[in-house]
């Protein structure tokens, strides 16, 4: 009745997955799950297409230059925008940078050149942990550390930028830490045969020779710390109107505002944060398949 | 072997170009080494603050109502004092949020996730599997208060609350759905998890069932094995410690997940058997109330998130010894 299964596992070589099956029972089992497991694929699928779709749907109306240069009305009155969240996210983000890829890179840099040994051991596996750490948590401890401890900065900018800091360091020195591992090692040897030391081996050949991968990663990670908005709740605090001030102010940021704007219930305000729903999903996208496009162009090693 | 490093930020500029004997130069891949080793012990300083000052902070708040006092106590009675600890704080149903959503959302995804990656690893059409696993991938990448957004004001009213109705219907004799259906509630904010920690578990048990020697898989297919007996039989008894280590790094950030949880939950201060009942997460809790609270309750939220950090540490570090011991994980499982 039916022909044996001509597809096969991905990585199997053919002629042993084309064995016909034995009873009928062994056969129907086999092709049902095949059926189930493509709903469940799917259906994993379904919810980003829905997002996407709604999003866009919703957002496409309320986004116009306006959108960018005007700061928000009360929740109750159509028009305005996120002038004030999209100027406190590109500040904090600007900060968090700063802060964190050349540190994470730096981290990376020490793991795999000068490693392994306990340290490097232990900064990886921690690394790894601070992965999981929930993000309200990292508010909390600038709040507890900078906002009311050490020196009482108060909300503001820098604070909120050292809570989004500390969310994207792992993200960029676990990915900087791969990428530094597939510079191959004929690469450094040269750079010593030619009597350079291990600094300048460094700077000038193995941090060059994975820039493309590190832009990778760095890119993931902010992509990552656009959308944070638990931290900022407790550090930035966040601000409808546009804020300049480095610190002593609370601060806006686009996840912050949309937050405050889809948990009341007045239509125009809603409205308002599918706009900035977009804009929001357009930035994280832009930057997630554009890390993909850099990392899969420039491969090094392979 | 440097175990603390002293900052020297002037290092990387001096660059002896052509006097590579020269006394600085030889001095400049020390100061190197010192920095980058320095910026590494940033990472364990910073996890180290963290703990040290969140507790401390947080400390008075368990003095009084001790540990497991603060964990399972009922009453949550904000004091306004700026001096002492003068109201009642009991976590638990902050606490019983937090584990039946993430529950929810493990029960949900877990099942789908070994699905998806077994559908990824064993029987996607080679040119289908890396645009499938991309888009899976994708999911991963939208912010957290789009899935608030999104699972408040679409999935909510057009899926999952015509659901509700007809599953209160179906099922209300049972004490988990209980009616009456407010919207909000365990249930949703579990469903939206489920969908949000997807993407990270199927990365990881993805990884575990690429590296599963194809020896074995071979040998039952030359028996004569059909394809779904050596994904049963086969690759999936051996993925077992994989799979436990993935359901809870999923765990972990279920735990911890916020705005979506925030707005999705209901967030009151009650708890109850329900799974359509409101109620607030650990997380949510914090979120919602911080903004408005006064000093003291801040204190008490600040114990909230050192319980909570305690609870995801826990999991996370038993997780990634499970990982490590199964072998480096690369990509975005490793994130």
């Amino acid at each position: 009745m039916s022909a044996p299964t001509t597809d096969r596992p991905a990585s199997a070589p053919a002629p042993l997955s084309q064995l016909p099956p034995g009873s009928g029972l062994r056969r129907f089992k086999n092709r049902s799950a095949t059926v189930v497991l493509t709903g469940a694929m799917v259906l994993a699928m379904v919810p980003l297409f829905l997002i996407i779709f709604e999003v866009l749907n919703r957002g496409i109306g309320v986004v116009n230059l306006g959108f960018f240069t005007e700061t928000e009305p009360p929740p109750r009155r159509d028009g305005g925008g996120y002038a004030a969240g999209f100027i406190g996210t590109l500040y904090i983000m600007a900060l968090a940078i700063l802060m964190s890829i050349p540190f994470g890179i730096a981290t990376a840099v020490y793991v795999v050149e000068y490693g392994p040994n306990r340290l490097t051991a232990s900064i990886r596996f921690f690394t790894d942990v601070m992965t999981g750490i929930p993000s309200i948590f990292v508010g909390l401890f600038v709040y507890g550390l900078l906002v009311i401890g050490w020196g009482g900065l108060g909300f503001g900018t820098f604070v909120g930028a050292v809570a989004i800091g500390v969310m994207m360091l792992p993200i960029v020195t676990r990915s900087a830490e791969e990428m530094l591992r597939l510079v191959p090692d004929e690469m450094r040897n040269a750079s010593y045969g030619l009597g350079a030391r291990k600094w300048q081996t460094i700077m000038r050949t193995v941090l060059p020779a994975a820039a493309p991968g590190l832009t990778t990663g760095s890119m993931l990670a902010i992509a990552r710390g656009i959308g944070e908005t638990a931290p900022l709740m407790l550090t930035a605090f966040g601000s409808g109107l546009i804020v300049t001030a480095f610190q002593g102010e609370p601060q806006g940021s686009v996840p912050l505002q949309l937050y405050r704007g889809a948990a009341q219930p007045f239509e125009a305000g809603i409205d308002r944060a599918w706009g900035a729903a977009l804009c929001l999903f357009a930035l994280v996208l832009v930057f997630t398949v554009a890390a993909r496009w850099i990392g899969s162009r420039a491969s090094i090693g392979k | 072997m440097p175990t603390e490093a002293p900052e020297a930020p002037q290092a990387p500029e001096e660059r002896p170009r052509g006097t590579l004997t020269s006394g600085r130069g030889r001095l400049a891949d020390p100061i190197f080494k010192w920095v980058v080793a320095g910026c590494g012990t940033l990472v364990l300083i910073i996890l180290a603050l963290m703990v040290i000052r969140t507790t401390a902070e947080a400390w008075p708040v368990f003095a009084k109502e001790g540990f497991f006092g603060f964990l399972f106590g009922e009453e949550w009675t904000s004091g306004d004092s700026r001096t002492e600890i003068t109201g009642t704080y009991g976590a638990w149903p902050f606490i019983y949020g937090t584990l039946i959503t993430a529950a929810i959302a493990i029960v949900i995804a877990l099942p789908l996730s070994i699905m998806v990656a077994v559908y990824l690893t064993h029987m996607a059409p080679t040119r289908l599997a890396k645009p499938l696993s991309y888009t899976v991938e994708l999911l991963a990448a939208v912010p957290s208060v789009i899935f608030g957004l999104w699972g408040l004001h679409w999935f909510l009213p057009n899926v999952m609350r015509p659901f509700f109705e007809w599953l209160e219907g179906l099922l209300g004799w049972f004490f988990l759905f209980e009616g009456p259906v407010l919207g909000v509630g365990y249930l949703p904010a579990g469903i939206v998890l489920a969908i949000m920690i997807l993407p990270i578990m199927t990365a990881i048990v993805r990884e575990v069932i690429v590296v599963q020697p194809l020896d074995q898989q071979m040998a039952s297919y030359a028996l004569g094995s059909t394809r779904w007996e050596v994904i049963t039989k086969v690759v999936l008894p051996s993925s077992f410690s994989g799979i436990v280590a993935a359901a809870m790094l999923g765990m972990g950030r279920a735990l911890g997940e916020t705005i979506a949880v925030l707005m999705l939950i209901g967030g009151s201060q009650s708890w109850g058997a329900s799974l359509f009942g409101t109620g607030s997460s650990m997380a949510s809790h914090i979120a919602a109330t911080f903004g408005e609270a006064n000093p003291e309750t801040r204190t008490a939220l600040m114990a909230i998130g050192v319980a909570l950090f305690l609870v995801t540490m826990v999991i996370n570090i038993l997780a990634r010894v499970i990982v490590w011991r199964l072998g480096q994980t690369k990509g975005d499982a490793a994130v």
